[in-house]
């Protein structure tokens, strides 16, 4: 297997897919010359030309509605939103358009969108250049969302998003972009979109993340394993749909349930799991369900209180232990 | 002049959506359908005249005052209704109701239930016909209300830039809901617009179908060789409410009156009789065809089949 930074991954599965597909095209601000300003399309311009990376105007709700135009009429474009909290401007073709069209035109309306993104903090880059939205898009029938913590699934799982019919929110990370880890080839099997990922398997404690946050559970998870405590982090990978079974199961096993969510606290995702175990696993229980979140406050741009604010793998620990002293 | 079975049709179509939106406004006040309609009433020769213009597989997308545009393309008025009355055998099976019909197999791409939600969504359908190198074009129409939505300035620019084909039908039927047009916008034509993006125009009677057609024909030809999308204004009137329940204080009755006078089927109906194409005859049967497809549209919405429960939550994805 080969090693690659989560942003070669996913540069490699955009040049893959351009390549098998002539439907696809990638649609976004600076995403050409300059590469798009985290890199990812870096090459791309010279490879595949201006007809396959095309390079638009600051107007996020249109370039949005162009890409659904061009999936219901038999194209694949994949569109880049430079940081998720300008995906606020398109939130109407989104949320109104791309997302009921099956529903309500039926087998005749196919929408295979790709809408890329990274979303949260770490960078200090201040309150609207680091919001995670996620759970905007979760509570949204209609959108599928895809948030990989690894170069492998950043790879395989923008392959798997760009051949689904359906709009999908594929949330990248500014922190995770440098991430370096093994990738399969091209032609191995994709990952399931709607599958969680088991990153450390352990049975005290059942710590649910996704995307940095998956990566700072697992180091968290790693340290505690030194002292002996032994815990199972899931990897949730796609937030909708969601893998409601594996986190059971493994709740099931464990009776602890920790969720850590970057995303603020209220009606976030990380309330939405813990009803779910509520629901499906509430005997099992043997403590409290815990969740670490960000607090429901803009982010400020300053590093030091950015940095506690966000959830972290040593935040991540204390509270693990936190559930086994309940 | 075009072919005089060609006239004859168009006319036999406008009353279709006369009666259509007539019979549609009967049944909303006897309480028959339920939700809300935006009737087309003063405006059928736009509809008729853009539509007239295009070929078989070339793309239209509407918006929320659409039943006029869909009729036009080929769609099934019966269905319509069905849709309408919130049936299983209605266009979108009950989910969409007025707004939200489309025929992908007619090139109508659909209605649209947010003003100017469709404009780049058009934009797009005509980026991909360009990117396939096939010559279809793509006509989108809206009103003068959309024409101030960040949508519409948004897609013109990237439709101008990319010089895509793609033709704006804006009906500037002078209201916006309630909103007179010279109280929202600040330029005395929309078409002037164009200009800031780099994309001819043109203005146009929109009450006068023979005139909308051939600016339509023109715009489209322009388009599908790819010399680039206009956009087109039709001067016309909403004879109508803006939707059900509209009882419009913010116009007096005498303006409409006035408009009434320019009732574009009434026009064109003068027009053919002029021209020896209408006879009283042919007239009084294309009439009473046109009444019956609508008669027939109810009876169908009405003895049709309601929605399964069942399926509620089902196909959101595909």
């Amino acid at each position: 297997m080969r090693t690659l930074s989560y942003t070669e991954a996913l540069r490699a599965a955009l040049s893959d897919e351009l390549n098998r597909d002539d439907s696809i095209f990638l649609l976004g601000e600076d995403i050409g010359l300059y590469g798009g300003a985290f890199g990812i399309t870096r090459g791309l311009l010279d490879k595949f030309g201006p007809e396959r990376v095309i390079d638009t105007p600051i107007s996020e709700a249109s370039f949005v509605g162009t890409a659904i135009g061009a999936a219901l009429s038999g194209s694949r474009p994949v569109v880049e939103i430079m940081f998720m909290d300008f995906i606020t401007l398109a939130v109407d073709q989104l949320v109104n358009q791309a997302a009921k069209l099956r529903y309500i035109f039926g087998r005749q309306a196919k929408c295979p969108l790709v809408l890329r993104t990274p979303a949260g903090g770490g960078r200090s880059y201040g309150p609207t250049h680091s919001q995670d939205l996620t759970a905007w898009f979760v509570h949204t029938p209609g959108l599928k969302v895809v948030a990989p913590s690894t170069p492998a699934d950043a790879f395989g799982l923008l392959k798997a998003a760009i051949r689904d019919n359906n709009p999908i929110i594929f949330i990248e990370h500014k922190m995770l972009y440098g991430l370096r880890g093994p990738v399969p080839s091209a032609s191995a099997k994709l990952p399931e979109i709607g599958k969680a990922r088991i990153a450390v398997s352990g049975t005290d404690i059942t710590v649910v993340a996704w995307s940095w946050m998956a990566l700072e559970a697992e180091i968290a998870a790693r340290e505690l394993d030194h002292v002996g405590v032994s815990v199972e982090v899931i990897d949730l990978r796609t937030l909708s749909p969601m893998d409601t079974g594996t986190i059971v199961k493994s709740v099931k096993k464990t009776g602890r349930l920790l969720v850590v969510d970057e995303g603020c606290r209220t009606c976030g995702i990380s309330a939405e799991i813990g009803f779910r175990i509520c629901e499906h696993a509430f005997e099992y229980l043997v403590a409290p369900i815990h969740r670490l979140t960000s607090p429901d406050s803009p982010i400020p741009a300053s590093p030091l209180m950015e940095q506690a604010m966000i959830p972290n793998r040593s935040t991540i620990a204390d509270e693990i232990l936190d559930v086994l002293d309940e | 002049m075009p072919k005089k079975k060609n006239l004859l049709d168009w006319y036999r179509t406008m009353l279709v959506i006369r009666y259509f939106e007539e019979k549609v406004e009967k049944l909303f006040s006897r309480g028959l359908i339920t939700g809300t309609a935006h009737p087309c009433i003063g405006q059928e020769a736009i509809a008729v005249g853009a539509c007239s213009a295009l070929r078989k597989k070339d793309y239209v997308t509407s918006n929320h005052r659409g039943h006029g545009h869909f009729i036009a393309c080929g769609g099934d008025p019966s269905r319509m209704m069905a849709e309408l009355f919130g049936k299983a055998t209605g266009y979108s099976g009950g989910r969409g109701g007025s707004q939200l019909m489309a025929d992908y197999s007619l090139g109508f791409i659909g209605g649209n239930g947010i003003t100017g939600g469709s404009i780049p969504i058009a934009t797009g359908v005509a980026l991909s016909s360009k990117l396939k190198k096939t010559s279809r074009v793509t006509i989108c129409f809206f009103g003068d209300g959309a024409s101030n939505q960040g949508t519409f300035h948004e897609s013109l620019n990237m439709a101008g830039l990319w010089n895509l084909p793609v033709v704006f039908i804006c009906e500037n039927n002078m209201y916006a809901m309630s909103n007179h047009v010279s109280n929202s916008t600040t330029v005395p034509d929309i078409a002037i617009r164009a200009k800031s993006y780099g994309i001819k125009s043109k203005i146009v009677d929109g009450n006068d179908i023979l005139a909308v057609q051939s600016v339509v024909s023109e715009a489209c030809t322009h388009a599908r060789s790819l010399k680039g999308p206009t956009l087109i204004e039709c001067k016309t009137y909403r004879l109508s409410g803006h939707s059900r329940g509209d009882q419009r204080t913010y116009r007096t009755r005498d303006e409409e009156r006035k408009y009434w006078q320019k009732d574009p089927v009434k026009r064109f109906h003068k027009t053919l009789m002029k021209e020896n194409i209408l006879t009283p005859e042919i007239n009084k049967r294309t009439k009473k065809e046109a009444r019956q497809i609508i008669s027939d549209a109810v009876k169908f919405a009405r003895t049709s089949k309601d929605p399964n429960l069942a399926t509620i939550g089902k196909g959101v994805f595909a």
